[in-house]
């Protein structure tokens, strides 16, 4: 144990203590850096409304990845899970001309579907990353099929109740980032405070250690996955009643943005360690890459390139805050350096 | 014995496959006694205690915990903790990137009845453990501090400290001295010692015969699966444990041209 314990009175050392306080301070430059490249969008607030309306539905979604991320697991079927909700959703209050009840269903449905990629995973053995890569598939043929190929629209739902609560505006302010908001607390807590994320901690960190303390391991991970899919659903239900359509592909362009977000926000990509405060603003630098790089005048195919660099850059810098020996290139200069 | 065992193998058997891991295993733990578990890698000891402390089922054989029989298929981990039978495993007892509070509880945390952690108890219980279980002065070393961070010995105390506090009547070490300092197992073997003052009893599984000759009060050599020798301590002197073993060692390369 070479390293010296880092220095308790240290304002600084302890500021960054703080979970999530070094990754809101990244969104923080970021947004300076474009109010200087693109003045016009982003010295109104507008710019900023439109983020909060149209990120909780990536941003669920990465709050329940995180949890999966810290058991050592990944989900890749969430877009079709997310296609699925929307198809519910839309088709039921179309054709049934239900609102609360078409909620209901959708986010049933999605639960449904996540406990089943959970028992592929657990009693099939497969690993969780194949097993929903394959479960993306299985699902997302699945929608194409009952909703047969075809798109839905939903217009009328923006007078209803359902729309207010979920999708209103308390003036300019869209509703459905305090929603956000509530269950990333809700997801912080389950994490932090409860026995279920604590299983989760120890599954990630070791299976052996997990295993002899006493932890169901197969039980943990179907819940985990079953609240993943609840979590994905509610995030089509959320898109939807924002976008007030269903389309089968609805949801996959959450796929890069959704990883990247949770890895972003400082979640161990070994397992054991999870940040929820980090991916609420992992989610929001996803999105402000996007449109400010747009709005700064660089071309849009460039979006991707420039996310998949921050992508790498944070996991990265993730790696070596958590220990520099775990990057060979890092290793390889500090043993050299030794020398 | 003067009392109830705490355990009672009888005739346990566990195969792998084809493999046989242990034939016809009979063996009692008795209470406020430290018991060496002796043998070559392979001879069967980390299936022996698997299946004492509920992490594997066993294939034949019963399983007697203070008289009681015990079923098989429901034995657990979970169960083995009911019964107050509590295992250190050499290196995978503690969760590396987690703090030492939560390592001390994992598994059956103080919660409210939604399963909420109330993490301020927990917190200070485990400051009691770490100060007056094991009498931990370590610099730099509270409730917050991760394991990893841990000297190998520490981690024995910590885990130790814990099977103390959830008040087990037999505590299982799986070799806990292995890849230590000098200084460092002489503090394990002194969280040993105290395990016997506490009142409990220990199962200590150890390849340096040495230190299981100074602490432990009877010896059980296992075998290719099976018990080769069980006597009190003080019956054999430490020269005639270690030729004991090399004949055992010389039976089996014996075939094999050398």
């Amino acid at each position: 144990m070479s390293q010296a314990p880092p220095s308790r009175d240290n304002p600084i050392a302890g500021f960054f203590k703080i979970e999530g306080t070094a990754i809101a301070l990244v969104l923080a430059l970021l947004i300076l850096v474009f109010m200087l490249t693109a003045p016009r969008a982003f010295m109104g607030f507008r710019v900023y409304m439109s983020f909060m309306a149209t990120v909780p539905p990536p941003m669920l979604i990465a709050l329940g990845l995180t949890l999966v991320v810290v058991a050592g697991e990944m989900d890749l079927s969430f877009p079709s899970v997310v296609a699925m909700a929307s198809y519910v959703f839309c088709m039921l209050y179309q054709d049934h001309d239900q609102t609360w009840l078409a909620l209901i269903a959708a986010l049933a449905t999605g639960t449904a579907m996540g406990w089943v990629n959970g028992l592929v995973i657990t009693k099939l053995g497969i690993p969780s990353l194949i097993a929903t890569l394959a479960m993306l598939f299985l699902w997302g043929g699945l929608v194409t099929v009952v909703s047969n190929g075809a798109s839905l629209a939903i217009p009328d739902i923006k007078g209803d109740l359902i729309h207010q609560v979920f999708a209103g505006r308390i003036g300019v302010f869209p509703v459905q980032f305090v929603w956000a908001i509530a269950i990333a607390v809700l997801i912080w807590l389950i994490l932090n405070r409860h026995r279920f994320g604590e299983n989760l901690l120890f599954i990630g960190d070791s299976i052996k250690v997990a295993k002899v303390v006493g932890i169901s391991i197969d039980r943990e991970k179907i819940k985990l996955f079953t609240l993943m899919g609840t979590l994905s659903a509610l995030a089509g239900v959320f898109l939807t009643l924002e976008t007030t359509t269903y389309f089968s592909n609805a949801g996959m362009g959450y796929l890069l943005i959704v990883v990247a977000a949770v890895f972003i926000g400082g979640t161990s990509i070994f397992g054991g360690s999870g940040k929820v405060a980090g991916t609420v603003f992992g989610s929001l630098i996803v999105a402000i890459i996007e449109a400010g790089l747009v709005a700064s005048g660089v071309q849009g195919f460039w979006t991707r390139f420039f996310i998949g660099l921050v992508f790498i850059i944070s996991v990265t810098m993730n790696a070596v805050l958590e220990d520099p020996d775990k990057v060979p290139l890092l290793r390889e200069l500090r043993s050299r350096a030794r020398k | 014995m003067n009392s109830t065992p705490i355990v009672r193998l009888e005739n346990v058997g566990k195969q792998y496959g084809k493999v046989v891991s242990l034939k016809g295993v009979t063996l009692e733990i008795g209470s406020n006694e430290i018991v060496g578990l002796i043998g070559d890698n392979g001879a069967g000891k980390s299936t022996l205690i698997k299946v004492l402390t509920g992490v594997e089922q066993p294939t034949s054989g019963t399983i007697y915990v203070r008289g009681q029989k015990i079923d098989a298929a429901s034995y657990s981990v979970k169960e083995a903790h009911k019964l107050r039978i509590e295992t250190v495993y050499q290196d995978s007892s503690l969760g590396e990137k987690q703090p030492l509070w939560r390592n001390f509880f994992v598994g059956r945390p103080i919660t409210n009845r939604f399963g909420f952690i109330d993490v301020k108890a927990e917190k200070k219980i485990a400051e009691h453990i770490m100060r007056s279980t094991i009498g931990f002065r370590g610099a730099g070393i509270d409730v917050d501090t991760p394991v990893s961070r841990l000297s190998g010995g520490e981690r024995q105390g910590v885990a130790i400290g814990r099977a103390m506090h959830f008040d087990s009547d037999l505590i299982v070490l799986d070799e806990p001295t292995v890849a230590l300092a000098l200084k460092e197992v002489s503090k394990v073997l002194d969280f040993i010692r105290s395990i016997k003052a506490g009142g409990r009893s220990c199962i200590y599984i150890e390849h340096n015969i040495h230190h299981v000759h100074e602490v432990c009060d009877r010896l059980v050599v296992l075998d290719r699966g099976e018990v080769a020798l069980d006597t009190p301590a003080s019956a054999l002197s430490y020269n005639e444990l270690t030729e004991f073993l090399m004949s055992l060692h010389r039976q089996r390369i014996a075939p094999v041209a050398h």
